[in-house]
């Protein structure tokens, strides 16, 4: 469950990324953000996952009020968070495997627990015989398959993708939407940023549309 | 949406104390491999170190030895007693077999009066005045030395005093001068090594402090992306503090080693200044617990160093 209240996000120097935004995702539902660049739809995402703190306004997700978080208590907040970048942000010095295997080694699980669950996601995004492989010999749909398996090896209730397929081709693009919404067929809350119009509007998902930091439209599915 | 007024849930927190003590064990070596990777970068870091704790660590070596052998001096600081003159070597000697069974008293020799008058003559140049004297104004003098065990110049002084209340003796004098100032002389030197080795350590803790921080900023995106999927400054921290000590170790070791160097290398040359000097005193190297001292002192040092440019330099890392 995610949920705005009238919320603002004012940078240092005045730029407001957000302005009074509201809008409510409920626990199990998939939404696409869109809007132009500059519109706040980053700076969104980044409240959801503490990256920021809003401004103004509440930010409610997985039944907490993040404003009366305290600092201790983000990254336990953020382990319940799975965030995928356009950047797909990897260590470029690790294998596919490490790399996936992070979240669950920041959250100290058990070495064979590791093995399995990372397994598991490789699977689910199909590069099952990549483990070994450093990111760099990847494709760049690869190096987003394994930046969304690092995000959902946790099995996190809420996903957040900024602008996932900004860097693909068409085809790869469907792909990585489809694998999210098999995600959400299994109960993941979803609400990926993109400005990929075309795409989204074949997907028949709910969409909220963001311009100049304002919430300016909210298309259900 | 009220639970817990407003704050939500509480977070899953497993803990497992098997899981951290092996997470521990991982980052301890994974840092010690990374250190190793990069052999000589480590080795100058380490070396510098080294130094600034093998200085002061060389010293206090050295006031070590000092000690030792003034402390030899100690008990060579003889006490003469002169006996009231009527007085005849017989009693003084009876004197000296009383004197000789008490515990702060070690060799006791009797000078007689015969003696002291040769030895005066020789030694003074007034013979023909002692000449006219007709008989020999001289008491019998007992020449004592403190035993080993009494230690200390202030025991000594109070040796003297006791015997000197005795009231077969005239006078006890004791010259401890000179010992006093050696031991002023250690003290001080002791004081010196003190703020010598605070100054360094202090050198030690931005040593490894701006190593630190370079690491820190080299592993930056490491850092965020870490911190994006949720760890916890903790875990973060965790491979900065341990190559801290693991520097720090390394320095302590090489300061140990450069100490050991040293003393083998002067123990040649002291032994032959001490045999010109009729002693048999040797240069003797670091103790067990003063190599422990110093390489544990070291890696305390090294952990310190890292926590505080780890405290300063990780806060200010976040992902955006």
């Amino acid at each position: 469950m995610i949920q705005f209240d009238n919320v603002s996000k004012r940078y240092p120097g005045g730029h407001e990324g957000l302005s009074g935004t509201s809008f409510r995702l409920e626990s199990g539902e998939m939404a696409f953000l869109t809007g132009h660049s500059g519109a706040g739809k980053s700076t969104l995402l980044k409240l959801i996952g503490l990256l920021e703190r809003a401004s103004r306004g509440q930010v409610w997700v997985n039944e907490r009020n993040l404003n009366k978080l305290k600092a201790r208590d983000i990254p336990y907040h953020r382990r319940e968070v799975g965030m995928i970048f356009q950047d797909h942000r990897l260590l470029h010095d690790r294998t596919v495997f490490d790399n996936i295997a992070l979240p669950l080694v920041v959250a100290g699980v058990g070495h064979q627990e590791t093995q399995r669950k990372v397994r598991a996601a490789l699977d689910k995004v199909g590069l099952l015989n990549k483990e070994k492989v450093y990111p760099m010999m990847l494709s760049g749909g690869e190096q987003q398959r394994v930046g969304i398996a690092r995000a959902v090896v946790t099995r996190p209730p809420v996903i957040l993708a900024d602008e996932p397929t900004g860097n693909l081709d068409p085809e790869l693009s469907r792909e990585i939407m489809e694998l999210f919404m098999q995600f959400n067929q299994v109960g993941v809350t979803l609400l990926i940023a993109t400005h990929d119009i075309a795409l989204i509007d074949t997907l028949g998902q709910r969409t909220l549309v963001l311009k100049q930091g304002k919430m300016v439209g909210d298309r259900p599915a | 949406m009220s639970a817990r007024n407003g704050r939500g849930p509480a977070f899953k927190r497993n803990f497992s104390p098997r899981t951290w003590l092996i997470r521990h064990a991982q980052v301890m070596l994974a840092s010690l491999g990374r250190l190793t990777r990069l052999p000589l970068a480590t080795f100058m870091t380490a070396a510098v170190i080294g130094i600034a704790i093998a200085l002061p660590g060389a010293m206090n070596t050295l006031v070590n030895n000092i000690r030792t052998l003034s402390g030899a001096w100690d008990s060579s600081a003889s006490l003469s007693l002169f006996l009231k003159p009527q007085l005849d070597e017989a009693g003084g000697q009876a004197l000296a077999d009383r004197i000789g069974t008490w515990p702060e008293v070690g060799t006791i020799r009797v000078i007689g009066r015969g003696e002291a008058l040769a030895e005066f003559r020789r030694l003074s140049g007034f013979g023909e005045a002692l000449d006219l004297l007709g008989e020999n104004p001289l008491p019998v003098v007992l020449l004592l030395q403190p035993s080993l065990s009494a230690g200390g110049p202030d025991a000594a002084a109070a040796l003297a005093d006791r015997l000197g209340k005795l009231p077969e003796v005239e006078l006890a004098q004791l010259d401890l001068q000179w010992v006093r100032r050696l031991h002023a002389i250690t003290r001080t030197a002791e004081r010196g090594i003190w703020v010598l080795a605070g100054l360094l350590s202090m050198a030690v803790l931005l040593i490894i402090g701006n190593t630190i921080r370079l690491e820190i900023n080299n592993r930056r995106p490491e850092i965020e992306i870490t911190k994006l999927v949720g760890a916890t400054n903790a875990f973060i921290r965790r491979p900065f503090l341990y190559d801290g000590l693991w520097y720090g170790l390394m320095g302590g070791a090489i300061a140990w080693l450069l100490i050991g160097l040293s003393v083998l290398l002067l123990q040649g040359p002291v032994a032959e200044l001490a045999g010109l000097y009729d002693s048999r005193f040797e240069l003797s190297g670091l103790s067990f617990r003063g190599s422990l001292a110093i390489l544990l002192g070291s890696g305390l040092l090294g952990l310190i160093g890292a926590w505080l440019a780890v405290g300063r330099h990780l806060a200010a890392i976040e992902p955006a």
